[in-house]
């Protein structure tokens, strides 16, 4: 049995705003029965204000997605457009104090539905066969694109292709698009993490970056040196080349020159998250 | 809130009768049989009663053809291994898509090790092809799988019809019988079965305990090596009291078929007919003549199992569902797809299991409940009857 929230079973049990809007201003709908659940979002929006006045629900799904539907229904009442449309599926979930994790598709439903209707409001087709350029299906079972894949990655810093399909339904059928969500995935994380590195590098002044490399050098390098009866001396920073001096017995060893140099330059780009490279100068 | 359990297809109570024997063997009675003291001795002996009472409930002819393992999962394993093992020459199996994981995942696996495997399909009914089987059969097919009754839908194959079909060209024939033992009458003397699986807990007894039928002469290589025990078919001290309880639920068993075959059936078609008749746009998965009597499974259009179940639950009712969602597997069972059950029922699909312990006064209960769960279920659901989607939205 799944572990749910009491506010996730209260929302199951006492559905807010279930029904149709008689002539509504947005219609949004998601999802079919074949792939086991579908929700139909309707709203009411002064034209004016571009205000949610109303939002009522249809869902056909478990008890974690009639509970999302009617929680972003009463999320979106009283706001505008934009403000609504700000909304994530994680907010969705968290307002329900949590979804298990194999459940956490429901809310990307509800966002997917609140998208559609703003999107039906706004004029623009999102049916399937009107899909906008570039996107395309990745998952054929259940109907997933490559942007609603990397969308909820970032959304909700998914590191994991089993994450994905919890997430989005995709590669829960046949299991065939997996290496395509891996994929994805892989080319997500990879920018965020030079985006981490950019940060970081641009963050530091000269000085605290040369501060750092003596840091590392001190603590991280010398005392593995210094085991061996060998020591080392910062002789100077050029771009992304340190030159060091071997001292001891480091310097009487020539085929430990490489090893010495490539375990120094690891350590710094570890540290500093550049391409640099320690290079040995001789007396 | 006392709990009306129809469930028994997933477990069942131990029976009080079963428990009162096994008392004290898990209490002052604690003696390992195989010790050389009458201390022990006295185990030995329950051990070897509750193999007879296994035994007389499949109709077997001898006590030895029956050995103890710790669950069916357990005996599917040990048999499928055992076959294969025993005759490393073949290099072909065959079972059905409906199997229960304990033989399905077992038969994934082997093509790892080199076999083929060949997974019979069944109709909308449930049904096997017997020429589908009849044409897989060669002679390089070391066994042949396939469960005596389906846990999901209560579907029962032809199993003597099935074997006799296998031994005519050579293959062992195994069949996974935890849904059958206790349910319908067996007679594993006049069939041609050559190994059979069966669990405690799913007829009264205690989970963790299960056997597997070994007729006389079959080829066998045990799947868990060690001491002696169980005539050196199955390594390991015995669970005493649960192979106590096994013995005692089984002769329990005997003598309450017919009660299964005319008590108990006629509650589950009093279920089946009266939801059927009250609630529209409902359907029965499965045969709904060569099923099981305890067993129906119902699909009701529209709305979705989990949501199902959840109501049910909190009006104290417990059943099961193929539906994507309970499983935390994003499609329904694999058995209700194997029948190509229409996605509409499927999702909606409703497990009801009853027992020879299940009342006429909490089926009427669960009727009663039922009609407005799924009228509530169907008023919020866009595919409602009366909704303006429906229809439209249906195909992907
Ligand atoms: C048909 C069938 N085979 C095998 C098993 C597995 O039995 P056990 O739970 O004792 O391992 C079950 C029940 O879960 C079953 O229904």
């Amino acid at each position: 049995m799944w572990d749910y929230s009491a506010k996730v079973m209260d929302h199951f049990r006492h559905p807010r705003n279930v029904g149709e809007i008689d002539n509504p201003d947005a219609v949004g709908e998601i999802g079919n029965i074949v792939c086991g659940d579908a929700l139909k979002l309707t709203l009411k929006i002064d034209r004016s204000t571009e205000k949610i006045l109303d939002a009522k629900f249809q869902t056909f799904g478990c008890g974690s997605a009639i509970a999302s539907s009617s929680a972003l229904t009463e999320m979106i009442k009283g706001k505008t457009l934009d403000e609504a449309s700000k909304i994530t599926n994680k907010d969705i979930a968290d307002y329900l104090d949590g979804l298990p994790e194999e459940k956490m598709h429901c809310s990307v439903m509800g966002m997917e539905a609140l998208e559609a209707a703003i999107n039906n409001y706004r004029g623009i087709t999102t049916s399937s066969r009107q899909r906008p350029e570039g996107e395309k299906i990745i998952c054929r079972c259940f109907g997933v694109t490559d942007r609603k894949i990397a969308q909820v990655i970032e959304m909700n810093n998914l590191t994991a292709v089993d994450q994905v399909t919890n997430y989005t339904k995709a590669g829960g059928g046949c299991g065939q698009c997996r290496p395509q969500i891996e994929a994805i995935l892989a080319e997500i994380l990879k920018k965020e993490r030079e985006k981490k590195q950019s940060l970081l590098r641009k963050k530091m002044t000269n000085l605290e970056r040369i501060r750092l490399i003596q840091e590392t050098l001190e603590k991280e390098i010398r005392p593995y040196l210094q085991a061996d009866g060998g020591d080392l001396e910062l002789v100077d920073i050029d771009g992304h080349t340190v030159y060091i001096r071997l001292i001891g017995t480091c310097q009487s060893c020539p085929s430990m020159d490489f090893t010495i140099e490539t375990f120094i330059s690891q350590k710094l780009r570890q540290v500093l998250h550049e391409d640099i490279e320690a290079k040995k100068v001789e007396e | 809130m006392k709990t009306i359990y129809l469930d028994n297809n997933a477990t069942t109570r131990i029976a009080p009768e079963v428990l009162d024997q096994m008392r004290p063997y898990l209490d002052e009675l604690y003696g390992n049989p195989s010790s050389m003291h009458s201390f022990g001795g006295q185990v030995a002996k329950k051990i070897a009663q509750a193999r007879e009472q296994v035994a007389d409930l499949l109709g077997a002819s001898s006590p030895a053809e029956i050995i103890f393992t710790s669950c069916g999962t357990e005996s599917d394993n040990a048999a499928i291994f055992g076959a294969v093992r025993s005759y490393p020459e073949k290099r072909h199996i065959i079972t059905s898509r409906v199997e229960h994981p304990a033989v399905l995942n077992t038969c994934r696996y082997l093509p790892k090790e080199g076999y083929r495997v060949t997974f019979l399909s069944v109709d909308h009914s449930g049904q096997l092809d017997l020429e589908e089987l009849r044409a897989a059969l060669t002679p390089d097919t070391a066994i042949v799988s396939i469960m005596y009754a389906n846990n999901e839908t209560g579907v029962i194959f032809p199993i003597d019809e099935i074997a006799a079909i296998v031994k005519e060209k050579g293959a062992i024939f195994h069949t996974d019988a935890v849904q059958a033992v206790g349910k319908i009458p067996l007679n594993l003397k006049e069939s041609q079965i050559d190994m059979l699986s069966l669990s405690g807990h799913k007829l009264h007894a205690p989970k963790g305990v299960g056997a597997l039928y070994l007729r006389q002469g079959t080829k066998f290589t045990p799947f868990l090596l060690g001491g002696h025990q169980e005539g050196g078919r199955r390594a390991g001290t015995e669970n005493v009291a649960s192979i106590i309880g096994l013995g005692a639920a089984c002769e329990l068993a005997a003598r309450h078929i017919p009660e299964e075959q005319t008590g108990v059936r006629a509650l589950r078609d009093k279920l089946e007919h009266s939801i059927l008749a009250k609630v529209p746009n409902t359907r029965v998965n499965g045969d709904p003549i060569h099923r099981l009597p305890n067993t129906t499974n119902i699909g009701f259009e529209f709305v979705e199992g989990e949501a199902i179940l959840l109501m049910l639950s909190d009006r104290g009712i417990a059943a099961s569902s193929g539906s994507a969602c309970t499983s935390g597997s994003l499609e329904p069972s694999h058995v209700l797809r194997a029948m190509e059950v229409p996605f509409t029922h499927a999702h909606g699909s409703i497990r009801f299991s009853l027992s020879r312990y299940t009342t006429e006064e909490e089926i009427d209960t669960v009727i009663s409940e039922l009609l407005p769960i799924i009228d509530r279920l169907r008023a919020i659901s866009p595919f409602g009857p009366k909704s303006k989607t429906l229809a439209q939205n249906q195909k992907p």
